[in-house]
């Protein structure tokens, strides 16, 4: 397997830009990415598009050439991949597949949605269809009841309690002030995130991320680059909750970690920053237990101590996380790649990981990236 | 058919609705509309009818 890594990278800003549309804020995020790589669109060899729902929010389908032929490399292999809010980081894990593999030097992945042409309940009922059709979608279980399940469960048996889940959302809406291509750049406080409006018992609004269009590109190349995969891994689970054991843990983000690590050769203690899938606060929670952050059960006490804080020991979320930089579904897999090549060289950090959850965590991916020296 | 509430929501609507995971007591689990106030969790509940394919229940 060759080294691959990731040489180019750009997001544009998330937030209310239907009006680009979906291929023009897909082909803005490309050409970012390309001029940050230094590569033309003549040099790319396949083309890999995350987007969960585009036929949905805008009757667009066969998304992938269609964006490929805007981009300007009409003629490559371009392939669109669903997997819900995993959509891109699913496209990230096969693309670095393939490359690693020797079957391409040069491609680019890119992730879009464009949400805010559809009114909430229409939203809410697409973003449903992650979900189990047949027994949740039909009972009403939209994905704040789903996630509020998950946190009521979570609560009743480890004591997580609506501060520490606020603690999340202030923390993530803290670092999203400082991200200019952050949806909302807004501080809250504890009481604030505490009196939201509900949402689904325990949840309030300030638990959820944001519906936002947006799109993020990257170019990943066999290539010596400054920023390396040095592990990845996707895993799956049951679709439905009913059927998962416990709801607590997500078996696809342990399974995923788990094989990370050990492509990696390294362990959760040497992860000190960190982008997490915070599509609801106590998804941050359950995800620092199942990356081994914390222990099992005290996702909640370790989210209130301050460790994740921007200035703490091991910073999550540092661009502001789903919750405040935003949650254009098919975009924040590569978005949060984009964010930790960022901050990996702004901090001068050597290793960073990123969790790319899918619906309830019937998609987990989970890479570690590293700068060299 | 009786069971537990393994977990349970109410939605925050115009008309606001429980949903729930319920432990049933001959085995698996079910999604289900639950009627009432919020459950508690381990609270006992029993089936009332199937409506356009869901199951509603309510405290038993």
């Amino acid at each position: 397997m060759k080294p691959v890594s990731v040489t180019g990278a750009y997001q544009t800003a998330f937030g209310t830009f239907a009006d680009k549309g979906i291929r023009g804020l897909t082909v803005e995020a490309i050409h970012g990415a390309l001029a940050d790589a230094k590569v033309e669109p003549g040099e790319v060899e396949a083309f890999y598009l995350g987007n969960f729902a585009g036929p949905s929010f805008v009757g667009q389908n066969h998304l992938a050439p269609y964006i490929a032929a805007a981009a300007g490399f009409a003629g490559i292999p371009a392939t669109r991949f669903e997997a819900a809010c995993a959509s891109s980081g699913s496209a990230f894990f096969h693309a670095v597949q393939a490359v690693a593999a020797g079957v391409y030097q040069t491609v680019v992945v890119a992730g879009v949605e464009v949400m805010t042409t559809q009114t909430t309940p229409v939203v809410a009922e697409i973003l449903a269809a992650a979900g189990d059709a047949q027994t949740e979608g039909a009972a009403g279980v939209t994905f704040p009841a789903v996630f509020a399940m998950i946190a009521r469960r979570h609560m009743h048996q480890f004591g997580t309690t609506r501060e520490q889940m606020a603690a999340v959302a202030v923390k993530n809406h803290a670092n999203g002030t400082k991200n200019p291509k952050a949806h909302m750049k807004k501080a809250i406080t504890i009481e604030q995130a505490l009196a939201g409006k509900p949402v689904a018992d325990p949840l309030t609004v300030y638990d959820c991320s944001l519906v936002s269009d947006g799109a993020a590109a990257v170019v990943i190349t066999s290539n010596p680059g400054a920023v390396r995969v040095r592990g990845i891994a996707q895993a799956s689970d049951h679709v439905a909750l009913q059927d998962k054991a416990d709801i607590t843990t997500f078996r696809a983000n342990r399974l995923a970690a788990a094989k990370a690590y050990s492509m990696a050769g390294v362990s959760a203690r040497d992860i000190l920053i960190a982008e997490l899938h915070d599509c609801f606060t106590i998804a941050e929670i359950v995800a620092m237990e199942d990356l081994g952050f914390c222990e099992r059960g005290q996702g909640g006490p370790y989210a209130i101590s301050g460790a994740t804080c921007a200035n703490g020991e091991r910073p999550v979320n540092l661009s502001g996380g789903l919750k405040s930089k935003g949650h254009p579904v098919g975009a924040t897999g590569v978005a949060q790649i984009v964010a930790l090549k960022h901050f990996l060289e702004s901090r001068n950090a050597p290793l960073g990981l990123a969790q790319n959850l899918g619906g309830s965590g019937a998609t987990s991916v989970v890479t570690i990236l590293e700068r060299v020296h | 058919m009786t069971g537990v509430v393994y977990t349970s929501t109410v939605v925050a609507a115009a008309e606001p609705y429980q949903v729930a995971i319920v432990d049933l007591d001959n085995g698996g689990r079910a999604t289900v509309r639950l009627e009432g106030p919020l459950a508690r969790i381990g609270q006992r509940v029993e089936f009332i009818e199937e409506r356009n394919g869901v199951p509603y229940y309510r405290f038993a």
